[in-house]
């Protein structure tokens, strides 16, 4: 057990080690130190990040406000996508009609869309709540459109004979067979929520800061430190949720799906 | 003579453009195990889909008298997410039947295939053999009159084929269901059914019929013995001449 996870931890961390150690190198070794605010080293970035009390704070309070929104932004793609998901796999007319605008979320350039979203919805949460929704549906829509229509001919075939209804279909067939990929789908969508939450709010630039903000401001003023330290708590913070995600999924379908079991 | 449960006649069906079924002229007997043997293909599954209405035949009319129709595909197709007791207990579900019908039917048909070890096991922890009992139990519980089973065991290694064929058979024995068995194997129709059909290739006709004279229950060993193997090889080239 020990040994496996020894086993497990130890080729990240000397990946981290050698990371560091370059860092270290650049710093030392190729900036001059009067271009070394470029690439502060890294126990200075940890020091001003997570040691200095008032940034700290600030950084922490932005880190709050982001996961609050991911989470929220997520639950509600999460739901909008599963039922789209549904109306798409009931009828092939439903499909073709939904796909295209599907896609559109994918595709549109969400940068074009946040002044627009700021007019209507003002800079606060909700705004930055839409950018997140946006950026994250696809991947769960697909996904568990994908598990919805994956069923075997069989299996509909066994129920069509016991004249099982449309909805005894989707909830006896349909939907336990596209968990898997639905978590499949959310586990995806957590990264692209976080980075939607980032997005939205760098542009919208307004209302309580969250760590999209939090970059603009300590890059605009060059605080490389606080900067970077706020980049690691970002990445952190999508380890952390693709994490949860893997676990929930495992949880929830890893007893009986091949594709979650251990 | 009772009338028979399944009635083919002059039955053709083609898909599009293309002809499946040609002419199908059959019918089976209540309590008869009736084997239809044919290279791939050749539409012989196609013939279960029409008994069960799961397909509209293009001409032809199919009289069947009864509504209790079990269906048993190639793949066991459990719903991985059941137990194999949930599994089982599917059909009668869907059938409405209330919540202690089903579990003493449901413990009922584990004891008969076996599988009452695994009832709380997801078909994740099964092999091939055991999914298929499942799958066959699945249907037992609604005691169909007439079994449709569409190469049920085509998908199992040898060994495992021959001891579930033994298990059919003894299970026919003692509930007597009406059965329509599709198989591209000669040993496995032959000692499972008590008529074979031959099957020609697309589009399908009925090419040869065999009586097979054994008497159920039947011994494994029957396999093995002349009569089987002229039997068999009478078949074997009926199949080669038609496909």
């Amino acid at each position: 057990m020990l040994r496996s996870y020894l086993y497990r931890l130890i080729p990240p961390i000397l990946v981290l080690l050698f990371v560091v150690g370059i860092h270290y190198y650049i710093t030392y070794g190729v900036l001059e130190p009067t271009r070394r605010f470029l690439l502060p080293p890294p126990h200075s970035i940890i020091y001003e990040g997570f040691f200095v009390p008032k940034h700290r704070d600030e950084i922490f309070r932005a880190l709050l406000l982001t996961t609050k929104v991911s989470i929220i932004g997520l639950g509600i793609a999460c739901l909008i996508g599963f039922f789209t998901a549904l109306l798409m796999s009931q009828a092939k007319w439903l499909e073709r009609s939904l796909y295209p605008w599907a896609v559109f979320t994918q595709t549109v350039p969400i940068l074009a869309l946040v002044p627009i979203i700021g007019f209507w919805f003002g800079f606060n949460i909700t705004a930055r709540i839409i950018v997140v929704v946006i950026i994250s549906i696809f991947p769960i829509i697909i996904n568990t459109l994908t598990g919805l229509l994956g069923a075997s001919r069989d299996l509909h075939d066994l129920l069509t004979l016991h004249k099982a209804s449309r909805w005894t279909r989707a909830t006896k067939l349909m939907i336990p067979y596209a968990l898997p990929d639905l978590f499949t789908g959310l586990r995806t969508s957590a990264g692209l929520a976080i980075i939607g939450s980032i997005v939205g709010d760098f542009f919208f630039g307004r209302g309580s800061p969250g760590l999209g903000m939090l970059l603009k401001v300590y890059g605009s003023r060059l605080r490389t430190e606080e900067l970077l330290s706020a980049t690691i708590v970002a990445c952190l913070l999508g380890v952390f949720v693709f994490w949860s995600f893997s676990y929930i999924g495992r949880k929830m379908v890893g007893h009986w799906s091949e594709a979650w079991s251990s | 003579m009772t009338e028979p449960i399944l009635t083919f006649a002059n039955v053709s069906k083609s898909f599009k453009e293309i002809c499946a079924l040609e002419e199908i002229n059959f019918s089976i007997n209540q309590g008869e195990f009736l084997a239809l043997i044919g290279p791939s293909g050749c539409g012989k599954s196609t013939v279960l889909r029409l008994a069960s209405g799961l397909e509209k035949q293009t001409t032809g009319e199919i009289d069947l008298l009864t509504k209790k129709v079990g269906y048993v595909f190639q793949d066991a197709n459990l719903m991985p997410w059941r137990t194999v007791r949930k599994n089982i207990g599917l059909l009668a579900e869907l059938e409405k039947f209330d919540r202690e019908k089903i579990k003493k039917k449901t413990d009922e048909v584990l004891k008969l295939v076996g599988l009452e070890e695994f009832a709380n096991h997801y078909p994740i922890a099964l092999s091939g053999g055991m999914k298929m009992r499942a799958s066959l139990a699945r249907s037992l519980v609604l005691d169909p009159e007439l079994f449709l089973f569409d190469e049920p065991f085509g998908a199992l290694d040898l060994i495992t084929r021959g001891r579930l064929n033994v298990e059919l058979m003894q299970l026919y024995t003692s509930k007597k269901f009406t059965s329509l068995f599709v198989t591209h194997s000669v040993e496995e129709a032959l000692f499972l059914s008590s008529r074979v059909f031959v099957f020609s290739g697309r589009p399908g006709k009925i090419k040869g019929e065999f009586k097979v004279p054994f008497d159920y229950p039947r011994d494994p060993k029957i396999r093995y013995s002349s009569v089987f193997a002229k039997l068999s090889g009478k078949v074997g080239k009926i199949l080669e001449d038609y496909s």
